[in-house]
């Protein structure tokens, strides 16, 4: 191939590489011509195609994060809110119950205090009832018994102090035993 | 195939002959009738089935999260798109020149990086030929949004007289600015594409063929570590030329954006 290169060149033809040759250009402009109508009919919208839904894609993308972002803060704020409302409402149901707690100590106190009241006064009542009763005893049988102490005593002789001591105690000991 | 270039080279003067722009005239592959087709008119041919195939299969899915492939395709669309059209031209109008400029982009970046596929190693755009109408045509397109925009006078105006400037200096002005803007531009755009694809294929050509002489052919076994050295430096340039196939490719397409987002700028 060179070697005829180099006998056209020693044929002193030597093209002055700086003029076109006329066919050249033409295939030239006819084949970018070709090549210029294909990649706009065939390639460029293609690509500006997947550029497109590539765009609205990732525009999509940010809206739907930008409402969900607005949802969730939304929400937030209204978890917030209900968080507030019901730590209001346990603080006043606190407050309630102390009220009431208090409330029902104070009636306790004064219902044991009445009750406790109550048991002691009828527990001095039945006190007085009893002494009453013993007094009442008393004085029906101390009676009897000086009557039929007297009697004993006057029985037995007057002068022997030594029996009627004696007789005094047996007495005595005779009221123990009907006490007990 | 080289040793017999080169030998052909060194029955006819006895030596090695450097790479010319002989080099570029590739003796045409087949012919229908009397037109020639030849390596790099296929190699151009080629680009356009090679683009559309991979970007309309990188492209297809149109899916929302992007494939691997998808995403290749993806990437440098978005180059071309974010980081050239729309930086360039601005967000209003940059829609409705994404087609040129990514179509610009990508047939010279395939027929740049053709130049270091094996096999086809050549730039198609160190052809001058395929590169004028190229330029031509983004003379015509930016040129043409300006007048568009701004009417013939109004376009003129713009192109030529910069804003706050006032009196007598505007008589030097307006020629430097209509010689730049309308004139020189495209010969620029073109001349930078088309050096830059000829100066880095001659390079290439020039270290692979002289290593294959003096290792092989020069009958010196001392020149054999030179053409090492040569061969070496011929991987060197060739990753250097990586680079520059693809700056070509952003330089030219960039430029093509940022003459049209002048051509509709509103004031400067």
């Amino acid at each position: 191939m060179y070697s005829t290169i180099l006998a056209t060149a020693a044929e002193g033809e030597e093209h002055n590489p700086l003029i076109p040759i006329l066919s050249e250009v033409v295939l030239s402009l006819v084949v970018f011509a070709i090549l210029y109508f294909l990649v706009r009919k065939y390639v460029v919208p293609n690509f500006e195609k997947a550029y497109a839904e590539r765009t609205a894609a990732i525009e999509g993308g940010i809206e739907e994060a930008q409402s969900a972002q607005k949802e969730a803060q939304a929400a937030l704020e209204q978890y917030t809110a209900q968080l507030a409302d019901a730590r209001h409402e346990a603080a006043a149901i606190r407050e309630e119950a102390r009220e009431q707690g208090a409330q029902i100590v104070i009636e306790m106190r004064e219902q044991a205090q009445a009750e406790s009241a109550r048991i002691v006064s009828q527990a001095q009542a039945q006190i007085a009832a009893e002494r009453q009763q013993a007094i009442a005893q008393l004085k029906s049988e101390v009676g009897g018994m000086a009557t039929e102490l007297a009697g004993r005593i006057v029985g037995e002789s007057l002068a022997d102090t030594d029996a009627q001591r004696r007789s005094v105690q047996r007495f005595m000991d005779e009221l123990e035993g009907s006490a007990n | 195939m080289t040793t017999t270039v080169l030998n052909a080279a060194s029955d006819s003067e006895g030596g090695f002959t450097a790479p010319g722009p002989a080099s570029f005239e590739l003796p045409p592959v087949f012919s229908i009738g009397d037109f020639d087709v030849t390596k790099p008119m296929l190699l151009l041919a080629l680009s356009v089935p090679l683009i559309v195939g991979f970007f309309w299969a990188a492209s297809k899915n149109k899916a929302v999260v992007p494939g691997r492939l998808q995403f290749v395709g993806e990437y440098v669309y978005g180059f071309v798109r974010n980081g050239v059209a729309r930086d360039s031209i601005g967000s209003h109008d940059f829609l409705k020149f994404v087609p040129l400029l990514f179509a610009l982009f990508t047939f010279v970046l395939v027929n740049n990086y053709f130049s270091l596929i094996p096999f086809l190693q050549f730039p198609s755009f160190s052809r001058f030929g395929f590169v004028v109408p190229l330029a031509l045509l983004v003379w015509v397109v930016y040129n043409g949004v300006g007048v568009a925009r701004h009417g013939l006078v109004g376009y003129l105006k713009h192109v030529t007289v910069p804003g706050g400037i006032k009196g007598p200096i505007l008589a030097l002005i307006i020629p430097l600015e209509f010689l730049s803007t309308i004139l020189v531009r495209p010969a620029t755009l073109a001349l930078r594409l088309f050096a830059n694809m000829f100066a880095g294929h001659l390079l290439l050509i020039l270290f692979a063929t002289g290593a294959a002489y003096l290792i092989l052919d020069s009958g010196n076994p001392w020149y054999a570590p030179v053409g090492v050295l040569s061969f070496v430096m011929g991987i060197l340039v060739s990753f250097l030329e990586l680079l520059v196939l693809f700056l070509q490719a952003y330089v030219f397409t960039l430029l093509t954006a940022m003459y049209i987002g002048g051509a509709l700028a509103d004031e400067h």
